[in-house]
């Protein structure tokens, strides 16, 4: 028998405006993307001071997340399967430009991508599957299949997926949560139809 | 050498990003590893860094780093004796 899956929760943070499923929690008018960045962690009273070391990308996978997991409490096993089409750009440039004089160790380590996907790990104790895909836009079906796949062969209890881009300093996040909880039906429709609210 | 505490204590905060801390909270015989400021060893690195770009000092034995990287006063005793800039 085919299991369903719903989208128990999601969040947006997109243009100084974050939003999950039940309604608009942040907007900011703050167009430097490190004072945005503070002024979510100050408004979350977040207490976690390696997130000032985090690179942009990382940040906003931490802010997301928190909004998402403080709403709804997770398993260890809870899979994380993100994608974007600027990889670590942002930061592979900064780097770039500190090798003109001294290279900097604390920006080479976020010259991945996929490092966001440890830093959620570590701040949430997360000991679960995890990928970072680099795609040409948001992928709907993919995100659906591959985090099917990993819910029906008992892998993962529930699933992180989503889209989290930051390019020249302009930021595109939206995450959503998928469980067997009855929900948001989990399909592609629902997926793009969430994603491209407010985007086009 | 009390003001090259200080300025330590400022280039560590600024260089490591030790949001909300103000040199103040920086004891100078505090562990900056472990159980003190709780350094990590990408810091570490950072700390190299520190050394060669603001005071020309470069550290070609990485063992050296854990002797140096001890306190505040062991890195200024350090950076006093050696600095070439």
């Amino acid at each position: 028998m085919q299991q369903d899956f719903y989208i128990k929760d999601w969040v947006k943070i997109k243009d100084g405006k974050i939003s999950n499923s039940k309604s608009e929690i942040f907007n900011s008018s703050e167009k430097n993307l490190d004072f945005f960045l503070k002024s979510v962690y100050d408004f979350l009273e977040l207490k976690y001071p390696k997130f000032h070391k985090m690179d942009g990308l990382s940040k906003l996978g931490i802010l997301g997340t928190e909004i998402l997991f403080r709403e709804n409490s997770i398993s260890t096993d809870t899979a994380l399967i993100l994608s974007n089409n600027a990889s670590s750009l942002e930061t592979d440039r900064q780097f770039q430009e500190s090798t003109k004089t001294f290279a900097s160790p604390a920006l080479f380590v976020y010259t991945l991508p996929n490092i966001v996907l440890g830093e959620i790990s570590i701040k949430f104790k997360l000991q679960s599957e995890n990928a970072f895909f680099i795609a040409e836009s948001f992928n709907a079906e993919f995100l659906k299949n591959y985090s099917e796949s990993l819910l029906t062969s008992g892998k993962s209890s529930e699933v992180l997926c989503g889209w989290l881009n930051l390019q020249n300093g302009e930021y595109d996040v939206f995450l959503c949560l998928i469980s067997s909880e009855i929900n948001i039906s989990f399909s592609e429709e629902c997926l793009k139809n969430l994603y491209f609210a407010e985007n086009d | 050498m009390i003001n090259l505490q200080t300025e330590l204590k400022e280039s560590i905060i600024e260089q490591l990003n030790l949001e909300d801390m103000e040199p103040a909270d920086i004891g100078n015989d505090e562990p900056l590893f472990g159980d003190g400021l709780g350094l990590d060893s990408i810091d570490a690195l950072e700390l190299i860094v520190l050394l060669e770009k603001d005071y020309g000092i470069k550290l070609t034995d990485p063992a050296q780093s854990r002797e140096i990287f001890v306190s505040i006063n062991r890195m200024a005793e350090f950076i006093e004796a050696n600095r070439t800039k």
